[in-house]
């Protein structure tokens, strides 16, 4: 069995917690928008509807529990951004979170990038274990002393107090996009980051907040030739210089800072040509890009669109190396898709560790995983039913053909109200984080 | 035949998805309406040429039945299915306008006189309910302009 990854075939899954509400009235504040692991794998932070950032934080593994590791628990909640009103074009901006990104530690303190449509913010998250008492000149309330009160010089000393974990804005970068934004990229630098929306992508740096470099510019003259808008961006995750953006036609564009400042002429275009025998009203709209993530190693780089996960090799822009079929089954439904505006769901990817495996999410709360080396795919569901503390959870299959096997789901009993569209995996360990709509579901290897 | 129900009915639910899109919090999304009005261009295409083979295919019998004396009227059936001509002509079934759009004729509900506004001019001058529920302004509509216009060019062509 392989240290960080391990292949679907030798890894069991067991329910270890879920976060939010029970009910089945879902408030549409807490809808969860984004979930994301920092680099450590420590902190697990989630971005709601609401404009809430919540962050889970594991508790150290316990001696008594040798077989579990630490449970995540709430470390901070805070409110990242409100509602806006643009009165200039007579639009409301929601503060729903779009995506956060960490940074890599450098101290003790912890900071996060958090985007909604329009305004992305750095936020500072410190810990408090120890507070200043024995002020020469104050009260211990705070209140000034009467001066002629105070007869002796004391020097105040730190004296622990109970964990207060505090989360301050510290950067504001504003008024940067004319469009909506859809992601962010910290760089590998540390220093800048990417912004973009649906024509622009911006590079800022995390210092400075008042302008930013547009390095990609696809807007056209004339708004009524536009065929295409960026859906996705991410940094190489070792190259500071090159970093790709996926459109909603299905292409992926890398380019290098080093080339031009503005980066419209891309280095490379992994484009896959369409399989004219699966060509629909639909075919623009499932072959958009809802998510590209590049593997941890950098040689990789993985793309979804609505029917499919692709692996591509950096080095091979004619067509991905590896594609999964997540939910075919649904090809012949994209009519209905399309009226219940699933179709338009943006589903996310993500790799584990070691990237031998990718795990994806779909309809009726299950998810897929994908094991590369051993070429096996595995389905699993989120669900209150299977939420029996470190229950091993069953692979789901979904039946295609006429002849429903015993436990198998039929598609036309999917429910496609219940969506999984937001994964995480841990950067070191088997746990996932899995997003339904209002709950976060946790689940770990099964250790023996 | 059914390529062209499927076809109207999809473009059906594509007007009513990006009208619907307006009202929106957060305003137009640029994505979903180029997504729309792609999935749009797709139908209306299929619609208009399954249209002209019907218009082909209607056309066969009254070449046979009436050979004598027709030839003028055949002239003018020729014109009347040439697409830029259409119009001009006197209206047969083929050109009558498709039931899904909206009925051009302004149908006023009681006690909303002051709101209406005719339905030539909605994509420019929504009536202020609109601005006031957070609708795309006239300043992003231009903006987006190749958006409805593409809408707008689909509609004038059926």
């Amino acid at each position: 069995m392989a240290g960080a990854g391990g292949g679907t075939s030798d890894v069991q899954w067991c329910f270890s917690q879920v976060k939010g509400a029970i009910d089945d009235d879902v408030a549409e504040a807490d809808i969860i928008s984004t979930v994301e692991f920092n680099h450590s794998g420590e902190l697990l932070a989630t971005g709601d509807k609401g404009g809430r950032v919540v962050i889970f934080q594991q508790e150290p593994e316990s001696k008594n529990q040798p077989q579990c590791r630490g449970e995540y628990n709430v470390y901070s909640t805070f409110q990242s951004h409100e509602p806006e009103f643009d009165y200039l074009k007579s639009l409301e901006i929601e503060e729903k979170i779009n995506k956060i990104r960490w940074l890599p530690q450098k101290n003790a303190a912890q900071f996060l990038l958090s985007t909604n449509d329009k305004t992305i913010k750095l936020w500072k998250i410190s810990e408090r274990d120890k507070r200043p008492e024995g002020y020469n000149l104050k009260e211990e309330d705070g209140r000034y002393r009467d001066l002629n009160t105070v007869t002796t010089l004391r020097v105040p000393v730190f004296r622990p107090m109970d964990l207060m974990v505090e989360a301050s804005p510290r950067r504001v970068f504003a008024n940067a996009h004319t469009y909506h934004v859809n992601s962010i990229s910290v760089n590998s630098d540390c220093e800048t980051y990417l912004s973009a929306d649906d024509l622009r992508i911006n590079l800022w740096n995390l210092e400075i907040t008042d302008r930013s470099f547009n390095i990609v510019d696809i807007k056209p003259t004339n708004m009524e030739e536009l065929t295409e808008v960026i859906t996705a961006v991410e940094f190489h995750p070792n190259q500071c210089n090159t970093f790709v953006y996926s459109s909603s036609k299905g292409t992926i564009r890398l380019c290098d800072m080093r080339a031009s400042a503005l980066c419209d002429k891309h280095a490379k275009q992994f484009e896959e040509p369409e399989d004219p025998n699966n060509r629909s009203f639909f075919s623009e709209i499932i072959s958009s890009i809802s998510d590209v993530k590049f593997s941890h190693s950098g040689r990789y780089m993985m793309t979804r669109d609505y029917l499919s996960v692709k692996i591509w090799d950096l080095n091979m822009e004619s067509r991905p190396v590896e594609t999964y079929q997540v939910h075919e089954y649904l090809r012949s439904k994209l009519c209905s898709l399309y009226e219940n505006d699933c179709i338009f769901d943006k589903f996310e990817c993500c790799w584990n560790g070691n990237d031998s495996v990718v795990m994806t999410g779909s309809y009726n709360n299950f998810f897929r995983m994908f094991d590369r080396g051993y070429r096996q795919d595995v389905t699993l569901e989120a669900s209150r039913e299977n939420s029996k503390p470190r229950s091993v959870l069953k692979p789901r299959k979904v039946s295609t053909g006429g002849k429903r096997k015993k436990d198998e789901i039929s598609v036309d009993s999917l429910d496609f109200n219940k969506k999984i569209l937001h994964t995480a995996w841990h950067p070191l360990d088997n746990i996932i984080a899995v997003a339904t709509t209002n709950n976060l579901y946790i689940f770990q290897e099964k250790l023996n | 035949m059914e390529v062209n129900v499927e076809a109207r009915r999809i473009l059906a639910v594509s007007i009513s998805k990006l009208y619907a899109s307006r009202t929106q919090r957060g305003g137009l999304r640029l994505h979903r309406s180029l997504l729309l009005s792609m999935v749009m261009r797709s139908a209306r295409d299929i619609y208009h040429s399954s249209r002209e083979t019907e218009g082909q295919t209607s056309e066969e019998p009254m070449e046979t039945s009436s050979k004598e004396g027709c030839d003028s009227e055949i002239t003018e059936d020729k014109e009347n299915m040439s697409p830029t001509k259409q119009s001009r002509k006197r209206r047969g079934k083929a050109s009558a306008a498709p039931d899904f759009l909206p009925s051009k004729r302004a149908r006023l509900e009681p006690g909303e006189e002051r709101y209406a506004a005719p339905m030539g001019s909605w994509r420019f001058d929504p009536p202020p309910t609109h601005i006031a529920h957070q609708g795309a302004d006239l300043h992003q509509r231009s903006r987006d302009r190749g958006i409805t216009g593409t809408m707008v060019q689909a509609l004038r062509s059926i």
